[in-house]
């Protein structure tokens, strides 16, 4: 399916203003500061804030349907579920009610939830409701699903259960998806463009590597100052694809995928190879420099390829241009490991 | 940290409880207790108390076909006019009941506006105590309907659930708790109303006599017989009470 959108929103002195279109499979990570109309635009997809403009899938304009008939999936912030029905229920009921409740017994065997079924929502941990409700939204086969930061209000075990669970059933799921996050790992591990927003406007709109390469704006740079490294974990190590290793804080439980998210403004550059507490050292190439607000981003090539944030004064003192070689390093404790 | 209680206020307070207690102490002690059998089984107080049944239900069911659409509407739609409306809705909580029954005569009576032939009917008297007693069900219900998050709605919408199957499906089993104590008040509102009712419906035994309206007449002639017939509604006062346990209060937390 493809999704072409023009929506604008009004609410007193806040403008939304956006233009945005997504195909088959896109998972969009929306993102932006509190207040920059992320939650209102979700809203007026699912047709719950007055908008002008449009919204079509698959040429089909549904600006003008109510929310009933747009078909598209919206799990709110805190997910929502219904108090009064159980988790069976809750998934059952845009099935049809009681006779929905085959179909959502399957939907709940395939978030691995099914022990679950029977449980109010009051009787269910943060965790555990937003995976109820990812199935109740998923279980009408929408066109389109949004999802209102499903991770933030989790605890961290919690979160990365829930990020699991996302990152499975997402590349599944053959409509659009739209997640607000504020997590730029939620943005690396399961989406493949970064849409960012500020004062209702679409500021940038590219890939997860191009946000982080050379983020448009100051907050964007802070929010994805981070670089991902996907390969493989066991022990203390991660072997990342594409070549290189990074030594890990501390071992992993067991061997498999996993992606070590690194700060950008924890990793140094050298003019030497380092002799010092960081474990992490490895030999790069400069291959461009882009100001982000007081600071400077490096990206930089080597095994494994790296941004470096660091001041202007380090780029003058260390002689920083394109193409020339030094060695980035970052303390093993300044990785996070995001099992996948 | 134990707080001290000023005795002028322990003891306004003190008189307060006996103001309020007394006169029920007062039935309790001269109730007719050895000959309270006879006295609620005789036929009037039995017709009585039949009228005053169908009344105080029907009125009870006008309340809640009527009153939770209105209580959605004022809890869940914008529209202009909408402050005006619930000051209209809350008239018959400030009114004199006995304006309230002129008010009937005017509008429903044999000359009134609409001339739906109520008065004097047991018809009437229903009218009569559904219209003093449906306020107290339309706030308690959209305070209740105005506590439920809205959007439990809104994802029931995204869900393809129509506003009326939403509203079903969702919204109704949510405010049941303050449904119930909404209907429990309006009903024992209507169950003791006597201003409205005499002056709409009259005081017509076997029609429109309901039992408040069997006290005063029953007051005069026979005293130990009205005594009898307060203690019945006192006994269901309290049921009400007991039933609501101050949940009217929370309802829909």
């Amino acid at each position: 399916m493809t999704l072409t959108s023009t929506v604008e929103v009004s609410l007193g002195e806040f403008h939304l203003e956006t233009t945005l279109s997504a195909r088959d499979g896109d998972v969009l990570a929306l993102v932006g500061p509190n207040g920059s109309g992320k939650s209102t635009l979700l809203r007026a997809f699912a047709g719950l804030t007055p908008m002008t403009g449009s919204v079509r899938v698959d040429h089909q304009e549904l600006s003008t349907a109510p929310p009933e008939q747009r078909n598209i999936g919206w799990v709110p912030q805190n997910a929502a579920l219904f108090p009064h029905l159980t988790a069976l229920d809750n998934v059952a009921y845009g099935l049809g009610g009681r006779r929905g409740r085959p179909a959502a017994r399957d939907w709940l065997r395939r978030l691995g939830i099914m022990n679950l079924a029977g449980r109010k929502p009051s009787q269910l941990s943060g965790g555990q409701s937003q995976k109820v409700a990812l199935a109740r939204a998923l279980a009408r086969h929408p066109r389109l699903l949004l999802l209102d930061e499903p991770l933030s209000a989790l605890d961290v075990s919690a979160r990365v259960d829930v990020r699991r669970a996302l990152r499975t059933h997402l590349a599944d799921f053959d409509g659009v998806t739209i997640v607000v996050t504020h997590d730029p790992v939620d943005a690396v591990t399961f989406a493949n463009r970064v849409v960012a927003l500020e004062a209702g406007r679409v500021v940038q709109d590219a890939s997860p590597t191009e946000v982080t390469r050379a983020p448009r704006t100051w907050w964007l740079a802070q929010l994805m100052g981070a670089n991902a490294f996907v390969g493989h974990a066991s022990g203390g190590t991660l072997l990342v694809d594409g070549g290189g290793m990074l030594a890990l804080p501390e071992p992993v439980p067991a061997a498999g995928p996993a992606l070590g998210v690194v700060p950008a403004h924890a990793v140094t550059l050298h003019r030497e190879k380092p002799r010092g507490s960081a474990r992490n050292a490895w030999p790069v190439v400069v291959r461009e420099l882009v100001p982000a607000g007081a600071r400077v981003r490096v990206q930089c090539d080597g095994q494994p390829a790296v941004v470096a944030e660091v001041t202007p004064e380090a780029v003058a003192d260390l002689r920083l241009a394109d193409g020339e070689q030094v060695w980035a390093s970052t303390k093993a404790t300044e990785v996070t490991v995001v099992l996948l | 940290m134990t707080s001290r209680t000023p005795a002028p206020m322990a003891a306004a307070a003190a008189v307060g409880v006996c103001f309020l207690a007394l006169p029920l102490v007062g039935v309790l002690v001269r109730a007719p207790w050895s000959d309270l059998g006879r006295q609620l089984t005789s036929s009037s107080t039995l017709t009585a108390l039949r009228i005053s049944m169908e009344c105080s239900l029907g009125a009870l069911a006008i309340s809640i076909v009527v009153g939770v659409p209105l209580a959605w509407l004022l809890a869940r739609r914008e529209f202009p006019g909408k402050s005006v409306l619930r000051a209209l809705v809350t008239v018959p909580l400030v009114l004199p009941p006995v304006v309230g029954g002129v008010a009937l005569l005017l509008a429903f009576g044999r000359r009134g506006l609409v001339p739906l032939h109520l008065a004097f009917t047991t018809w009437g008297a229903m009218a009569a105590e559904a219209f003093v007693a449906m306020p107290f069900l339309v706030l308690t219900v959209e305070g209740a309907i105005a506590s439920v998050d809205d959007r439990y709605e809104q994802v029931a919408a995204t869900l393809g659930s129509s506003p009326l199957a939403t509203f079903r499906r969702v919204t109704l089993p949510l405010v049941m708790p303050g449904l119930a104590a909404g209907a429990a008040l309006a009903w024992a509102r209507a169950l003791g109303e006597f201003g409205a009712t005499i002056t709409f419906a009259g005081n017509l035994p076997g029609q429109t006599q309901t039992l408040p309206l069997d006290v005063y007449a029953t007051l005069d002639r026979d005293p130990s017989a009205a005594v009898a017939l307060s203690l019945v509604l006192l006994a269901l006062s309290a049921a009400v009470l007991v039933a609501l346990r101050g949940r009217w209060r929370v309802s829909g937390r």
